[in-house]
């Protein structure tokens, strides 16, 4: 490992860990309904909102009810989100003249977004008019990031409440995650954003005279370059708040206008992993036991630093391809050396693997770097992450509400070893929990390896495979991985903009998402209702080192498992290939 | 239950709309026109009255004369108007074909180098954008540039310096050339 690579990551996870007590117990208030610095400039407005839409803020909602509102809120957004793309040619804000986009490729970005995937089919600026970019796309960054902490908080709640049939307003869970927490964090970062250089503009596409023509496919000659603008900076603001991850241009966060410099990187990757890692704090101080919060803080830390490590060393290595051909692969102070194919200079080998690895544990998808590029073993850390659940970290919301899924399978498989009953933070876990707690552990994976196979065996599928051989395999299962755990990061040399993928990969969008919250908010209603047991001999204790290893062993164990035949047959494959010349 | 929350729904979905779609943007733009003017329009760089780039885009160099950049996977290469990266996978044979076919390039246009090639001066960049060269990229071709121009080293690797960035703080991100803008810088000694 060279010096610069382990500074800066471990600078990152430093940084990182600073702000989750702040940020976790103003997050925590905010829940709590307690007062907090911005009351002042908000409530005003939020009473309002409430007012006109018939909102009654105290006015619990049962775990039922909280569900029926948040599926009707989140199909209104996704039938907005599809109308906007299809009426777009004839929208204001469209500089550039783009046209409607295709109904298939228009459903697919309407669940992508309304689930919080955002997986991209699309080229940003080749596709998408400011106002679909602001209205549609920007709309849902912030209230699907909302709804997935609405769904943690009324779980936390079915924690906290002792024999109570209802888990809190689904309104002012979603309200106050957007005008509290998402708003205010997305300003600040988005100025700071534009002061690196990120456009702010609704000017169309600038004309520039190149220095020297170049020519394109067909020998023409071209003079000069159209360079796409638009309001990218209050998007990627949110797009990296809210673990969303949908870029404003085709490259992503490679593109040099919408990460500009390598601080502007430092302050978009951070924000990926900000707000999960603070729900873990939120989490502690709410059920008041705040080893509770450090405890799974502390087991997503136990997977997620040794990745980092991982994927910054098979990076650096570099490809073995190119060693018999004259090119120097060897980090030195004037370059960053490594697998340099897909990423960029400014970032080099460690920016581009923190990257990689926060942006897979945590389901945001965005990227600096293109994956599909990585070495084998480089690639195969991301693709894992998500297939282990997107509960290191995970979602904003989301990743959290998951790793409490599989907190209650360790101790309900740690009860089985010791011959007790389970339970956690005082509320016994029956067998509903147990089963619910289950299929939120599985149904991803169903949707990973059932499409997956299809994919391979169907023409339709197969047509958009872009590299050869075992590469090709790992760019479908990467595909599925990524929308069936609601990432969107991509191999994206698959062609997927096609009916078939856009419909196939919208469908694994759309059930990962739902229904895994909705057993989600079950057990969230049946813990609610139950008595709190106090803590005795017989409780197993869930803070201590030894129950933060036995968690990470279960998501590990769970998801290595599942997928082992699959990632030899892909990455594994590819790497032996690759070093055995 | 249904038609209890639909009134909230539509409201709320509208109201937010509102709020995260046109108010939010809209403000971050007030104040990124005022604060960051040259950022926010896209950090163009102006020669006698035009737009001859902007310092964060990069264009496409093959003339000897020039410092060349990072490769570029789209049509026609440096395409501002449709980002993307190449894709190639590690062990695809096109990427090999592409790195051979560039090295060749390199060598034709200065056959006495017999440097090794940095790396990445043969691969391509993610967003086929990327406006920097790290250091060795640039220092492999000095003496090339120098002697197409008829300049000295010196001359050149001062350019080099002034259009060079360090790591922010001495920690972030890596130390890189800003291609166009030494490009730009040569072009302006002729004068």
């Amino acid at each position: 490992m060279n010096w610069d690579n382990f500074i800066q990551i471990s600078l990152y996870v430093l940084v990182l860990l600073l702000l989750v007590k702040p940020l976790g117990i103003y997050m925590a208030r905010v829940y709590e309904g307690s007062s907090v610095g911005l009351n002042r400039w908000i409530a005003p407005f939020e009473n309002w909102l409430y007012r006109v839409s018939g909102v009654k803020p105290e006015q619990g909602m049962g775990w039922k009810e909280y569900a029926v509102a948040l599926m009707l809120f989140n199909i209104l957004g996704l039938v907005a989100v599809y109308a906007i793309q299809r009426l777009q040619s004839m929208l204001p804000l469209n500089p550039m003249a783009l046209a409607a986009v295709s109904p298939d490729s228009a459903f697919n970005t309407a669940v992508s977004f309304a689930t919080n995937t955002n997986w991209q089919g699309y080229g940003g600026e080749s596709t998408m008019s400011y106002l679909t970019q602001m209205l549609a796309l920007t709309v849902q960054n912030f209230v699907s990031a909302a709804t997935g902490m609405a769904v943690l908080v009324a779980l936390v709640r079915g924690f906290i409440q002792r024999e109570t049939k209802t888990l809190g307003n689904f309104w002012v869970d979603l309200v106050r995650s957007t005008l509290y927490i998402l708003i205010p964090l997305s300003l600040i970062l988005a100025v700071v954003l534009v002061s690196q250089g990120m456009p702010q503009t609704f000017d169309k596409s600038a004309k520039a005279v190149l220095v020297q023509p170049t020519k394109d496919g067909s020998g023409n000659l071209v003079s000069e370059q159209m360079i796409a603008l638009g309001s990218v900076a209050s998007q990627i603001a949110i797009k990296q708040l809210g673990t969303n991850g949908g870029g404003f241009f085709n490259a992503n966060s490679a593109h040099p206008y919408e990460n500009p410099t390598p601080l502007a990187n430092f302050l978009e990757v951070l924000a990926i992993l900000l707000i999960p890692a603070a729900l873990c704090y939120t989490f502690g101080f709410m059920v008041k036991d705040r080893r509770q919060g450090w405890a799974i803080l502390a087991a997503m830390l136990v997977i997620f630093i040794p990745c980092i490590f991982l994927t910054a060393h098979f990076e650096q290595k570099g490809n073995p391809l190119f060693s018999s051909l004259g090119i120097d692969q060897k980090a030195s102070a004037f370059q960053s050396g490594g697998n340099m194919e897909g990423k960029e200079a400014r970032f080099g080998i460690a920016d581009s693997a923190i990257w990689a690895v926060a942006t897979t544990s945590a389901s945001n998808g965005s990227v600096n770097a293109m994956h599909d590029s990585y070495m084998p073993l480089g690639g195969l850390v991301p693709l894992w992450l998500m297939e282990l659940g997107e509960v290191v970290f995970g979602g904003v919301g989301s990743g959290l509400y998951g790793m409490i899924a599989f907190v209650i399978i360790a101790v309900f498989i740690a009860g089985l070893m010791i011959g007790r009953t389970p339970e956690y933070l005082g509320k016994k876990i029956g067998a509903f929990e147990i089963k619910m707690a289950a299929l939120v552990a599985l149904i991803p994976h169903i949707f990973i390896l059932i499409p997956t196979a299809l994919t391979l065996l169907l023409p339709a599928g197969k047509s958009s495979i872009f590299n050869p051989g075992a590469h090709g395999f790992s760019e479908v299962l990467y595909a599925f991985s990524s929308a069936a755990n609601n990432n969107g990061s991509a191999f994206a040399g698959l062609g997927a903009n096609t009916a078939f993928l856009n419909i196939t990969l919208g469908i694994a969008m759309y059930f990962a998402r739902y229904w895994l919250i909705i057993p989600i908010l079950a057990i969230a209603g049946s813990l609610s209702a139950k008595k709190i047991v106090p803590v005795s001999q017989g409780t197993l204790p869930t803070h201590t080192p030894l129950f933060v290893f036995f968690l990470a062993m279960v998501v590990l164990v769970v998801g290595a498992l599942t997928f082992f035949p699959a990632l030899a047959l892909g990455p594994i494959v590819e790497h032996l290939m690759l070093t055995a010349g | 239950m249904l038609r209890e929350q639909l009134r909230p729904a539509i409201t709320i979905i509208i109201l937010l709309s509102a709020l995260t779609g046109v108010i939010y943007p809209l403000v971050v733009t007030g104040i990124a026109q005022t604060a960051f003017h040259y950022q926010a329009q896209g950090s163009f760089i102006q020669k006698d009255g035009r737009i001859v780039g902007s310092e964060l885009i990069g264009q496409n160099f093959d003339d000897p004369k020039y410092f060349w950049g990072r490769l570029s996977a789209t049509t026609p290469a440096y395409n501002a108007s449709a980002s993307s990266g190449s894709n190639l996978g590690p062990s695809n044979t096109v990427l090999l074909v592409n790195v051979k076919a560039r090295i060749a390039d390199l060598k034709a246009a200065d056959p006495g180098n017999t440097a090794r090639v940095p790396v990445d001066l043969v691969t391509s960049s993610g967003s086929g954008l990327d406006p920097h060269l790290s250091l060795a990229g640039v220092k492999y071709q000095v003496a090339r540039v120098a002697r197409v121009r008829g300049l000295s080293s010196d001359v050149i690797e001062k350019a080099v310096q002034e259009n060079t960035a360090g790591r922010f703080l001495g920690v972030l991100g890596e130390p890189v050339v800003n291609i166009l803008r030494l490009n730009l810088a040569l072009d302006s000694f002729k004068k």
